[in-house]
């Protein structure tokens, strides 16, 4: 198994390279000569020569991609061009947020579809099968931002059960949390439907083997059968499911955080894209699909492991 | 008497017309025998075998007839009532190893469970020195690697040794085998019919063996039964079946010379 | 079963639905969908105004009618670019295999793995917003999801009996390709159609929300409900209208392809 993680090792690192290249391209490259956006009209020529100077916009396209490279993996991520701060000032104090989101609605994913999916497979046709059948249809055909308005709606204003203002974690932890509950719902009720399909369809698939047949002739019971056999084996491409499901719900909490006013990092990437801050998208991307690629393989590496039939395939 | 079996019918209710898969199956097995069911695909032999183990699932079924096993009824039995036979008193094997076994589980694992089912009270030690005596028996040869291997990694004769090890491990009095053959190579055909054929001798494991092939059937039965179309058209001592058949039928299912199966490739068979 | 006919006939009527009360927008609005109007300002829905008034004044029906067409046409115009394009390297990929194949896959599995959204957010912030840069993100993005869907099922049909006599018969490569092999994944095809659709249009409506979609000028329904949220309590049919639009749309096709997936056999 060593050989293949390597191999799935070397893949990733260089997943990461081409993106970081891409984004590079993408962002420094592409767009120009940022002298002029950032200094203004009325800049002097020295001024203009130092900042070409300490930007290093005289070099070679290669040349800054690895300088970029390195001082970015040493945690520098370059200079915003719109506020007098480094990309690491602007962004870090946002990291925070967009993490609890992510983390609390993986949490209620984890919470809500897993004894959902498995009580709607021990009786499948039956009543809570069919309205959890019914509700999953409904719930992933809701965009995640709706959802998030939706929740705003009936909870905020209605139920007045929380402000709709953002509670920051200074002003005491479980306000905090109680109000990230809301987006990471808006978040999480969407992909909780897609798993709880996914989770029903992989038991009811793995109660229909034979080897479960096998099971019963032992003298097992449904339940027993369950337990021993049905659970692990359908839990694998529901693992899978989530932790590949990881990007989807950082992108989610990117655009709820609009919704419900979270100062995370969706916030930063919108007001860099339209304030035309470059480095700042970019440093963000690069992070952003950092984290995407190394879940991925994470969930690659638990696939593994749940999974003995794969071995170095 | 050991088993009597009489008029086990199997009906699917389904939708229009009902469907007989098994009708009015008789049957009487001693202890210790080996007893053939044989007949084409569709002949309701499985099926036969199934309503016994209680694998048939009540909802769209219905099952009548009476199947006394040491005295109980196994059809009126509850689901409950019934486990505790399944298992412990009475086995079963299947005709495809590889998906009759949980691809995910260690070896070892698969063949105690029955013991972990039926014996709570076994410490582990216990139940892995029962699981490789099990699976010795069977003619698994090295069963302390083995067993913590996984399906994938034997052959199919092997997994199919394995089966028989998770069915024997607790000595039942019944074997049923559902085509056990089939699925494997001609020449691990005639070694496990060997070890089927041992294991009855050592252990006096009764073994009901069902299959398609009458060759098979008439090298290790003592007795055989001829099922068409859920019906018994013939039965009797098996060389009497096969050198003096009575029915039409059956002088058919002799004549006819099945198609080979095609040797399966990959893993050598062992 | 019933449950096949259930999905597929649910599904169908209302996408159906949905289709014709856009299509009508494309032809007839009420009021003009920009006009705004001081005296009918915050209007509950009534009989003049089906589904209310905004904060300006301007008919929330007319500006449904409209950004729905332009959502449905947007997301259509991604399917084509995305769906044909993808369609054409996974079937080139999927028949001839080799190197190429290879490495375009891992192209694509490189890009799929990321979420279209994003990826559709940062190609905006070079291009700057507008209607056609939207169909061309999405559009592209589009591609390696429908190029590893149609590989998959050309990989089945390479060695197929009926493809494999075709070619000893002499037929050409792609006449194989589009007349033989092609109908053949159809079912799979328009399953995976109906998921690109949804996911175009969430797509174009999380982008628009966020204001880096279509130009603000351009309608939207994820314009609206942006615009919409600040008063969502006290005009809850500015937000309540167009978001129902976006989920019936979406549930329809969905259920679409839901019915489609069961009728082949396809554990969902």
């Amino acid at each position: 198994m060593g050989k293949a993680v390597l191999k799935r090792l070397a893949l990733l690192l260089g997943t990461l390279l081409l993106v970081s290249a891409l984004a590079f391209a993408a962002f420094s490259v592409i767009p120009g000569d940022p002298t002029g956006a950032v200094l203004g009209m009325e800049a002097t020529d020295e001024q203009i020569a130092a900042f070409r100077a300490r930007q290093g916009l005289d070099l070679p396209v290669w040349q800054r991609y690895l300088s970029w490279l390195s001082a970015f993996l040493a945690g520098d991520f370059g200079q915003s061009y719109k506020y007098d701060m480094t990309v690491a000032q602007l962004i870090a104090p946002k990291v925070g947020a967009t993490l609890t989101l992510a983390a609390i609605a993986f949490a209620l994913i984890l919470l809500i579809s897993l004894p959902l999916g498995l009580t709607a497979a021990r009786r499948p046709g039956g009543l809570v099968d069919r309205a959890v059948t019914v509700l999953t249809q409904l719930t992933m055909s809701v965009p995640n931002f709706v959802m998030g308005i939706a929740l705003m709606y009936l909870f905020a204003l209605v139920l007045r059960w929380f402000q709709p203002e953002y509670i920051p974690p200074e002003q005491g932890l479980w306000p905090h949390l109680r109000f990230m509950a809301f987006p990471a719902l808006a978040v999480a009720l969407p992909k909780s439907a897609m798993t709880v399909k996914l989770l029903r369809g992989s038991i009811l698939g793995e109660l229909g083997q034979d080897y479960i047949r096998t099971a019963y002739s032992k003298g097992n019971s449904r339940g027993s059968a369950l337990r021993r056999h049905v659970l692990r084996n359908a839990m694998i491409p529901v693992v899978t499911f989530l932790a590949m499901a990881i990007g989807d719900i950082m992108a989610g909490s990117i655009v709820v955080e609009q919704v419900f006013g979270v100062p995370g990092l969706g916030r930063v990437l919108i007001s860099s894209i339209n304030n035309r801050d470059y480095p700042v998208v970019q440093a963000i991307v690069v992070l952003l699909a950092g984290a995407v690629v190394g879940c991925n393989f994470l969930a690659d590496l638990l696939y593994r492991v749940m999974d003995p039939r794969i071995d170095g395939r | 008497m050991m088993l009597d079996i009489r008029e086990l019918s199997v009906v699917f209710a389904g939708r229009g017309v009902p469907f007989t898969a098994v009708d009015r199956f008789s049957l009487q097995m001693e202890r210790g025998e080996i007893v053939g069911i044989v007949g084409e695909s569709g002949s309701g032999k499985s099926m036969t075998a199934h309503a016994l183990m209680g694998l048939i699932r009540r909802s769209q079924v219905t099952v009548s007839g009476s199947a006394l096993f040491e005295g109980a009824d196994l059809l009126r039995l509850s689901r409950e009532e019934l486990r505790r036979y399944q298992g412990r008193d009475m086995s079963i094997i299947f005709q495809e190893p590889m998906t009759s076994l949980n691809p995910t589980m260690r070896i070892g694992k698969q063949v105690e469970e029955s013991l972990r089912i039926h014996e709570r009270g076994l410490s582990p030690a216990q139940r892995r020195a029962r699981a490789l005596d099990a699976m010795a028996l069977a003619g698994l040869p090295g069963p302390e690697a083995l067993y913590r291997q996984y399906p994938h990694q034997l052959s199919g004769g092997m997994r199919q040794r394995v089966m028989i090890a998770a069915a024997l491990v607790l000595r039942p009095r019944l074997l049923i085998a559902d085509e056990p053959t089939t699925a494997l190579d001609v020449t691990i055909q005639a070694q496990i019919l060997e070890t089927l054929k041992d294991i009855n001798r050592r252990e006096g494991v009764a073994i009901l063996f069902i299959s398609h092939d009458l060759g098979v059937v008439r090298a290790l039965c003592s007795r055989v039964v001829v099922m068409k179309q859920g019906r018994i058209v013939e039965s009797g001592p098996v060389d009497q079946v096969f050198y003096h058949p009575r029915e039409e039928y059956t002088k058919l299912l002799i004549s006819s010379r099945p198609a080979r199966k095609k040797l399966r490739g990959g893993q050598a068979d062992g | 079963m019933r449950q096949k006919s259930w999905y597929l006939t649910i599904g169908a009527v209302l996408t159906a639905c949905m289709l014709a009360f856009t299509a009508l927008g494309l032809f007839w609005t009420p009021y003009s969908p920009t006009a705004v109007s001081a005296a009918d300002r915050d209007a509950p829905p009534c009989a003049a105004h089906l589904f209310g008034c905004d904060s300006l004044g301007r008919d929330v029906f007319s500006r449904t009618l409209e950004g729905a067409g332009s959502t449905l046409a947007i997301a259509l115009a991604v399917l084509a670019l995305g769906a044909v394009c993808g369609l054409a390297v996974g079937a080139l990929c999927g028949y001839y295999g080799g190197p190429a194949d290879a490495l375009v896959m891992r192209l694509c599995d490189a890009v799929a793995a990321f979420p279209s959204v994003l990826l559709a957010l940062v190609v905006l912030a070079l291009t700057g917003p507008g209607k056609y840069n939207v169909i061309g993100a999405l559009g592209v993005l589009f591609i390696p999801s429908f190029a590893r869907l149609v590989r998959g099922e050309f990989l089945q049909y390479r060695d197929r009996d009926f493809v494999r006599s075709a070619r000893l018969m002499g037929v050409g490569d792609l006449r194989i390709i589009f007349v033989h092999i092609l109908p053949n994944t159809w079912p799979t095809l328009l399953s995976g159609l109906t998921i690109g659709f949804n996911n175009a249009v969430l797509a174009e409506a999380s982008m628009s929300y966020l204001g880096i979609g279509v130009s603000p000028t351009e309608p939207s329904l994820g314009y609206m409900l942006k615009d919409a949220q600040g008063s969502l309590f006290t005009l809850p049919w500015c937000t309540a209208f167009p978001a129902a639009v976006v989920i019936l749309l979406i549930l329809g096709v969905s259920l679409v392809g839901e019915g489609v997936r069961e009728r082949m056999g396809v554990a969902s």
